[in-house]
């Protein structure tokens, strides 16, 4: 070989060498390129999450406190009409809104003529008489004398004090009036104004007027309609599961249910919400708007969820358990049921916690069977009429009254308060019983 | 007595033939020494015994529960004259409805003779049936746990018998899903056949125009109902594939990033962190949508110069939508990913490519079925998806392609059309169950595909 040719090659060699590394550089900018894409798209999954919650908590948390109004309450039997301290009947029916009013009219003695009194009586709640009647029918003695008494404030007196109404914008603008300003600002000077926390949205039903309205109905039909899933939903998902992991021979009964069960679980719920109104409501004649119907449609929305899961706990187990069980003489059932079901049991459990979490996260089949009523009692029962937590959040976003916006925040932190420790339940199950074998 | 107070009876009755037999399974070989001469443990006699009460009891009084009140109105209504109106009518229905209330006291005895006899006939019919139940439940009961009783001999072969009963149960148990799934087929195709009577097939598939209100008088003023299916496909498609782009890029990438690039540790924070938006209530979403994105969206709109954008807009659901499936491409793009055997990476690194070029021209061509597979079942669930929508997409049926307006679509129309009163003779309830039907079956196929796509994917690396 001669020295030309070797030069030639090195030559060669070196542009190329001198080209791949030029190339290298770029190489290595795309490579940061898609890691930082790659992070990008975490950081905006992440983002949403944050942007979510804290806009929902922002809102949410005001619904937690409200204003109460201090009144120097008068029982007058002259403004109740009543003229017989001992008659249950007289207590009850008395005009207790009269005295709420000639309490107001006492603490600002100037306002006169109709539109002013109702302004002045709109500031406090209607619920505000009723706290009246409860105190004088558990103490009748207090008729003719008077007590100084918290009741709630108004909506647009509390959204005042919370901020949410500007009371800088122009008169015509504003939910509250120049007039009714100057009193509320009268309170406030005299400390007759109090925020307290807000145990009536906890403790009350449905209402239509914001500051009474709570989420305690719809908490306890979240329960009974959830006791009624579980019920349900736990033994009949995990018998299935047993069935067909242990039992059940290769054949074209079992190919169909198979199919079945993983077809069922991504059906879109409102289909479930179809069969329920069709065939447990038209059919079966069962209730309307009843947590019991509610139970069944989300049984059959949830044990997709509770089989597979429950399943491979089951897959879980190691055959050596079995063999051992079987060696010593035990039936195939029992082997089943005395060896395999317990060391199985804590990951059906935890399976059976994220399909309730999923369960009481269910809004659109719930719809469908008329769950969405306005109802304001609180129901005592399976059969009784009631709405569950997240269909209370869209009624109440469905609310023209700016309070139920926090309202409504208010439910869904309560919401995913319960989620969050039903899915924490499950974590903590998962890590204390896991067993690697 | 109560349904519940007898089947509380059907326990206890179950529990005294359970050690009924028990104990006659002892007491037949000559006490608890020698219970070696059994076939079986001696539990099993008693389970078996109770076996032989509970069940024909119990399958007794669930037939009888269901068949009572329908029996009942049956001879109710044959019992009145026909001027009455037939069965199954409006009028029929009505007459119905007083005789109840009349025989619950709630509604004072009418002026009509024929009336108050038929409700007196009613609550002799209802005590008639209710004494009956009691007797034979309890008794078929009774006589179940006799046979149980009489049966328990030591040659009975106890354990298996009872062990084939436990297995029936399980077995009745799995294929409750095909019960669901022949419950939903049946309940949707029933109203639809009778929907698509009224309006032909290819209208309702085919037609351009929804408004599905019907004038209730003949002279009202009102539309006369259209039922043109198009405007709610193609929102619902709209919404869909606005979701998609959305959630496909932001799923998949972070699905790369965790699988390849993050650290053990810092995956195991992550991931389930992300899917935590998979665990949020759609009723959630549904109200950031309609509460914060909508306006969000119409104002940034309004900004750059665009009029007339609606705060209900298909941008704002198909939005806040995706962000609700990032979860679903990320966490089925994972497992794909994973799926992905080491020995294709190891081949590209030897051959010098960077992690990046291996990820994409080795690792995605490979995935990439089942990530297919997981794009579809994010479209079924996204074009499922109900409760963003009827918060934050609209009711107005707008044929349109532009995703500032408001469209609605096949979800929310089910939805709003059966919320409230329904009457099951008017096109405008059945509309509900032919759209129910048609979305069955869409993400039906979607989701059978997906997995038929998903599975052919594992199978060639396993």
């Amino acid at each position: 070989m001669t020295e030309q040719k070797l030069d030639a090659i090195e030559r060669l060699a070196s542009v190329k060498q001198d080209r791949l590394n030029a190339k290298l550089k770029s190489r290595y900018a795309r490579e940061r390129r898609f890691q930082a894409y790659g992070i990008a798209s975490i950081a905006a999954g992440l983002g949403f999450l944050v942007i979510l919650l804290t806009t929902i908590f922002s809102q949410g948390l005001s619904a937690f406190w409200t204003t109460y109004v201090e009144l120097e309450v008068t029982y007058d039997p002259q403004v109740l009409y009543i003229d017989d301290a001992t008659d249950a009947d007289q207590l009850r029916l008395a005009d207790y809104g009269g005295v709420v009013r000639e309490a107001l009219l006492s603490r600002f003695p100037d306002v006169s003529g109709r539109q002013a009194t109702r302004e002045l009586t709109s500031l406090v709640s209607n619920s505000a008489e009723y706290r009246v009647r409860e105190r004088l029918i558990a103490n009748p003695e207090l008729l003719g004398q008077s007590e100084r008494l918290w009741v709630l404030a108004d909506d647009d007196l509390d959204l005042l004090r919370k901020g949410i109404i500007d009371r800088e914008l122009p008169e015509s603008e504003r939910r509250i009036s120049d007039q009714e300003l100057s009193w509320i600002d009268s309170w406030n000077e005299a400390g007759e104004l109090k925020r307290r926390f807000n145990t009536v949205f906890f403790t009350n039903g449905d209402s239509r007027d914001p500051e009474t309205a709570g989420i305690w109905g719809a908490v306890v039909g979240s329960f009974y309609t959830l006791v009624v899933t579980l019920l349900l939903s736990f033994p009949i998902g995990v018998a299935a599961a047993i069935y067909l992991e242990e039992f059940a021979p290769k054949n074209r009964l079992t190919d169909i249910i198979e199919v079945n069960i993983n077809n069922l679980a991504a059906v879109p719920s409102i289909v479930f919400g179809l069969l329920g109104l069709a065939v447990f409501i038209n059919f079966f004649g069962l209730p309307r708007s009843a947590p019991v119907v509610g139970g069944l449609v989300l049984t059959l929305m949830t044990l997709p969820t509770i089989i597979i899961s429950a399943r491979s706990a089951i897959r879980a187990v190691p055959p050596s358990i079995r063999e051992a069980a079987t060696g010593l003489g035990a039936s195939k059932m029992q082997v089943t049921l005395h060896h395999v079901l317990p060391l199985a049991m804590p990951g059906m459990l935890t399976g059976t916690i994220i399909g309730m979490a999923q369960a009481l996260g269910e809004t659109a089949p719930l719809l469908m069977i008329g769950m969405v009523a306005f109802i304001v009692d609180i129901p005592g029962g399976f059969t009784d009429p009631s709405t569950v937590l997240p269909v209370q959040v869209y009624l109440w976003s469905d609310s023209p009254e700016r309070a139920f916006i926090a309202k409504t925040s208010g439910a869904i932190m309560v919401l995913l308060g319960f989620l969050a420790v039903m899915n924490l339940l499950a974590v903590f199950l998962r890590k204390k019983f896991e067993r690697r074998w | 007595m109560q349904t519940s107070t007898l089947l509380l009876v059907i326990a206890v009755l179950a529990v005294l033939a359970y050690g009924l037999g028990r104990q006659r399974s002892i007491q037949l070989v000559g006490g608890p020494s020698q219970i070696k001469h059994l076939h079986s443990l001696p539990n099993y006699y008693g389970l078996m015994a109770a076996a032989w009460a509970i069940l024909p009891g119990f399958i007794l009084l669930a037939v009888w529960v269901f068949l009572e009140e329908r029996i009942i109105i049956q001879g109710l209504m044959n019992s009145l004259p026909d001027s009455y109106g037939q069965l199954g009518s409006p009028q029929m229905n009505l007459t119905l409805a007083k005789i109840q209330n009349i025989s619950s006291g709630s509604l004072s005895a009418s002026a009509d003779p024929q009336l108050t006899a038929a409700a007196e006939l009613l609550q002799q019919l209802r005590d008639r049936s209710q004494l009956f139940k009691v007797i034979l439940t309890i008794g078929t009961t009774l006589v179940g746990a006799l046979i149980g009783w009489v049966m328990t001999r030591p040659a009975l072969r106890a354990r298996p018998q009872f062990e084939f009963v436990l297995k029936s149960l399980l077995l009745l148990c799995s294929t409750i899903a095909i019960f669901t799934t022949v419950g939903i087929i049946l309940s949707v195709l029933f109203e639809s056949i009778r929907f698509f009577q009224a309006i032909p097939f290819f209208d309702f598939v085919f037609g351009l125009q929804w408004s599905p209100q019907i004038a209730i008088r003949a002279d009202q003023v009102g539309s006369s109902g259209a039922f043109g299916a198009i405007p709610l496909f193609v929102g619902t498609l709209m919404i869909a594939a606005i979701a998609l782009i959305v959630a496909v890029p932001i799923g998949l990438m972070s699905a790369v990033y965790l699988a390849e690039y993050a650290k053990p540790r810092v995956r195991n924070i992550i991931k389930p962190l992300l899917e935590v938006l998979a665990g949020i209530p759609t009723v959630v979403y549904g109200f950031f949508a309609a509460l914060t994105m909508g306006p969000l969206v119409r104002d940034f709109f309004q900004g750059i110069g665009f009029d007339g954008v609606s705060a209900e807009s298909a941008l704002a659901a198909g939005l806040v939508m995706g962000i609700m499936i990032i979860p679903f491409v990320s966490s089925l793009s994972d497992d794909v990913i994973n799926a992905v055997p080491n020995s294709l990476r190891d081949g590209s690194y030897g051959l010098g490519a960077t992690r990046s070029e291996t990820i994409r021209q080795v690792v995605f061509p490979a995935a990439l079925p089942g990530i297919m597979g997981g794009i579809l079942l994010a479209a079924s669930r996204a074009i499922g998806e109900t409760m963003i929508v009827v918060m934050a997409a609209g009711l107005a049926a707008n044929l349109t392609a532009n995703p500032l307006e408001a469209v609605t679509t096949v979800t929310v129309q089910i939805a709003t059309l059966l919320v409230g009163d329904q009457e099951f003779d008017s096109p405008k309830t059945l509309s509900a169950f032919a759209l129910g039907l048609m979305l069955f079956f869409t993400t039906l196929l979607l989701n059978i595909v997906a997995m038929a796509i998903v599975k052919r994917f594992r199978e060639q690396y396993d």
